[in-house]
């Protein structure tokens, strides 16, 4: 394979993208701009050689990756429609232009119209541009005519034509690198010839004039100017807008009307007669994929043949040989109760007594049966034994956790590239707005059912603190991601349909409820939803496989330490004892409240490392199905993992970060109780 | 006949009479969506989420936003 992960630096402020500047300013940089959605990633990776995420909706990518090419420090920035400071993509995307050698602009030949404002605002700012004229294989297909060589003297820049999926043209990105060149800026309009100027004496940079001359704040108070001119900025804008309107009428025509079957989908996606069954379709398609098929059937499959009867097996049968144990066998019926048990001793290993063994292996073969451990010395017990922290870690991990993880980036990728997210957050937003949110925010709470704490960085895409503080607490406090989701969907699986409405019926509503009260007390107003449709397409297999491939990875990379570190800290508070003095502390809430045995405290301890690590430790416990249900709503509510509670500390700061942590200790339990008295 | 861009029906060929002060007016204006253009109002949602469409382009405008918004009928 060409893509290796990208060296992908995450710039969470602006000091930190000042250094990276500084840092790299040593060879020339090279930007890739474009509007949300052109295939500035799929450019990216090919000039590259590394992998950036490519999707098909607005506002995902926060953060700038970059890369060695060849004399070039080579930028991929969030898809923008402007160079302004609007919202956080704009003002990363801006810093990085600004300071941009070489400009690539990234345009979508079916979109012109959208695109060619960003394309005139960076020959305005007097860059040196080429524009990659991308997407020219749908040209032709929908029968639209473009004629670069008039569009490419009317901008006084070189346009090359490219099919970045099909990489046709790639070979001339090179020469669009080495001709790009600063194109035919605009005629100045009167009011700002003079305003330009003046700003220009000071500032010495065209490009950081222009931006201070339409109004961008931040540059104005870098420059200590007392400079700010709203209706300037629209007179500018307008005019550019007309000179697009004008440069797009001289350029493209059409040859047939469009209106074929994907433009048709997405309008019935939107549409609520035929939106919500679709919505329950896409969901329920999901389910029977994740939540069927892989939880139940392969995960079954892989987690108690593979990982318990084999490998588990295998290993313990393995240490036994050197160490002294204890060999439960438990032979179960057909609907798993046990009916039959036997221990057997073995203080010198299994090897020193055949008798034994043979008997052991005799009572158990070829019946259903669950076999458990117990080492006598300590340290087998902590690498091998009830929580050990090589077996219990390793099955966890590989044969729980990597399916479903793999089903469920999967399913997203193929969401994120059809175009069905932006429909959906257009479908929502008026139920969003009631919650202080607009539909927007439907992208990072879906996110966050993959994982939370890379939802919390998305978060930015949100147009108010407010906003972003909502849907912050919503992701912490209700949303279970995708390795939470796993385990739970495994157990509530288990304990039946009444058990997953009582579920999911008590975590909406908390979710509902909280952020209504949010909406309430934080004051100020949101931002309405203004957002860019992509069309729908059917998702490119290959791009979709890609994804799925560099999440899952990227997500075992970050979560093996943490289920290491978590075991061996629940193995060693097991061994000093220190965990049933936890049991005993926390009984009054697991106990009374709760109505749950006291081992359940122990999924707790675990849940505060990681979520799915806190579910998954009510494996081993035996619930009813009324407990499993009390067990997951208080675990889901519970505090954050503590890469998310990082990153929440990071973004929202330390005040609000801390609050949300300790909200979710006392809802958790309390709401935990509540259901626990109604339904108990 | 004038009206806030929240009441337009599907399909209806609007123009942009008004458009609300502050950043968001230049964000519409970046869409091409300027006081005296021409619009076609491809959807219109329950509870008044807007889609315009301009040309290959499709916009979605919240309820608040539509209602900031004033258009006339072609006809």
């Amino acid at each position: 394979m060409r893509s290796e992960r990208a060296n992908s630096k995450t710039n969470d402020t602006e000091q930190e993208l000042e250094e990276l500047i500084l840092v790299e300013k040593k060879t020339k940089s090279l930007v890739l701009v474009g509007n949300p959605n052109v295939g500035k990633s799929l450019i990216f990776n090919y000039l590259s050689g590394m992998y950036a995420e490519v999707s098909n909706f607005p506002g995902t990518t926060v953060s700038i990756t970059s890369a060695n090419y060849k004399d070039y420090q080579l930028y991929d920035t969030p898809g923008i429609y402007g160079v302004s400071s609007f919202n956080d993509e704009e003002r990363v995307a801006r810093d990085i232009i600004l300071d941009g050698d070489v400009i690539l602009n990234v345009v979508n030949a079916l979109n012109l119209e959208r695109d060619l404002f960003l394309t005139l605002q960076l020959i305005d700012m007097g860059k040196r541009v080429s524009v990659i004229l991308n997407m020219m294989d749908e040209v032709k297909k929908k029968k639209l005519r473009i004629d670069t060589k008039k569009l490419s003297e009317i901008l006084g820049v070189n346009i090359y034509e490219t099919s970045a999926i099909k990489k046709i043209g790639f070979e001339k990105l090179d020469e669009a690198i080495k001709s790009a060149k600063v194109g035919r800026q605009d005629k100045p309009i009167q009011p700002a010839v003079g305003g330009l100027k003046e700003i220009y004496e000071v500032v010495k940079v065209k490009s950081h004039s222009l931006l201070i001359l339409e109004g961008d704040k931040e540059l104005t108070k870098q420059y200590l100017l007392n400079y700010h001119n709203d209706d300037l900025r629209e007179e500018i804008y307008i005019n550019r807008r007309n000179r697009v309107n004008e440069i797009v009428d001289l350029t493209e025509s059409e040859d047939t009307k469009q209106g074929i079957f994907f433009s048709k989908l997405g309008r019935l996606c939107l549409n609520p007669v035929s939106g919500i069954p679709i919505l329950i379709l896409v969901l329920a398609l999901i389910y029977f994929f994740v939540g069927d098929l892989i939880s139940q059937r392969l995960v079954n499959y892989t987690e108690n043949t593979i990982g318990k009867n084999y490998f588990e097996y295998w290993t313990k049968t393995f240490i036994s040989k050197y160490t002294s144990v204890d060999i439960t066998a438990k032979i179960l019926n057909d609907n798993n109760e046990v009916i039959d048990q036997k221990t057997f001793h073995f203080p010198n290993g299994i090897d020193s007594d055949h008798i034994i063994y043979q008997s052991f292996k005799n009572f158990s073969v070829n019946r259903n049966n669950e076999k458990s451990f117990h080492f006598y010395h300590p340290i087998p017990s902590f690498f091998f034994g009830e929580f050990g922290v090589i077996t219990m870690t390793l099955t966890y991990l590989i044969f729980l956790l990597l399916p479903l993880v793999i089903a469920f980036y999967f399913s997203l990728a193929l969401l994120e590239d059809s175009g069905y997210l932006p429909r959906l957050a257009a479908l929502v937003d008026k139920s969003f707005t009631k919650i202080g949110l607009n539909g927007r925010a439907i992208i990072p709470i879906i996110l966050g059912f993959g994982c939370v704490t890379m939802a919390t960085i998305t978060t930015r895409i949100l147009g108010t603190e407010r906003e972003k503080s909502i849907a912050t607490a919503i992701l912490q406090f209700t949303i279970p991601c995708s390795a939470q989701l796993a385990v739970i969907a495994v157990l509530l699986s288990g304990a039946g349909l009444k058990a997953i409405l009582i579920y999911s019926f008590v975590i909406l509503l908390v979710m509902i409820l909280t952020s209504t009260i949010l909406n309430k007390i934080i004051p100020g107003q949101s931002s309405p939803l203004l957002l860019d449709l992509p069309p729908m397409r059917i998702p490119q297999l290959n791009n979709v496989f890609k994804k799925t491939y560099y999440r899952t990875i990227g997500f075992m990379k970050e979560a093996t330490p943490w289920f290491f570190v978590g075991a061996a800290g629940i193995g060693l508070m097991q061994l000093t004892g220190i965990l049933e003095i936890w049991h005993e502390v926390l009984k009054p809430f697991t106990v009374q409240l709760l109505q749950l045995p006291k081992e359940a405290a122990t999924a707790f301890v675990m849940g505060m490392i990681r979520r799915d690590f806190g579910a998954a430790g009510l494996f081993e416990l035996d619930l009813t199905a009324e407990q499993i249900v009390i067990a997951l709503i208080t675990i889901t509510l519970f505090v954050p993992c503590i890469a998310s509670f990082v990153i929440m500390l990071k973004e929202r700061g330390w005040k609000q970060g801390l609050i949300v942590w300790s909200g979710t200790w006392i809802f958790a339990f309390l709401i935990g109780g509540l259901v626990s008295h109604i339904i108990i | 006949m004038q009206f806030t861009l929240d009441k337009a029906t599907r399909g209806q060929s609007l123009t942009i009479d008004l458009l609300p002060s502050g950043v968001i007016k230049s964000q519409l204006i970046r869409f091409g969506i300027m006081e005296g253009e021409k619009v076609t109002c491809l959807d219109r949602l329950v509870g008044g989420t807007v889609i315009l469409q301009k040309k290959r382009l499709e916009i979605a405008l919240g309820c608040d936003l539509a209602k900031s918004i004033m258009v006339t009928d072609e006809k």
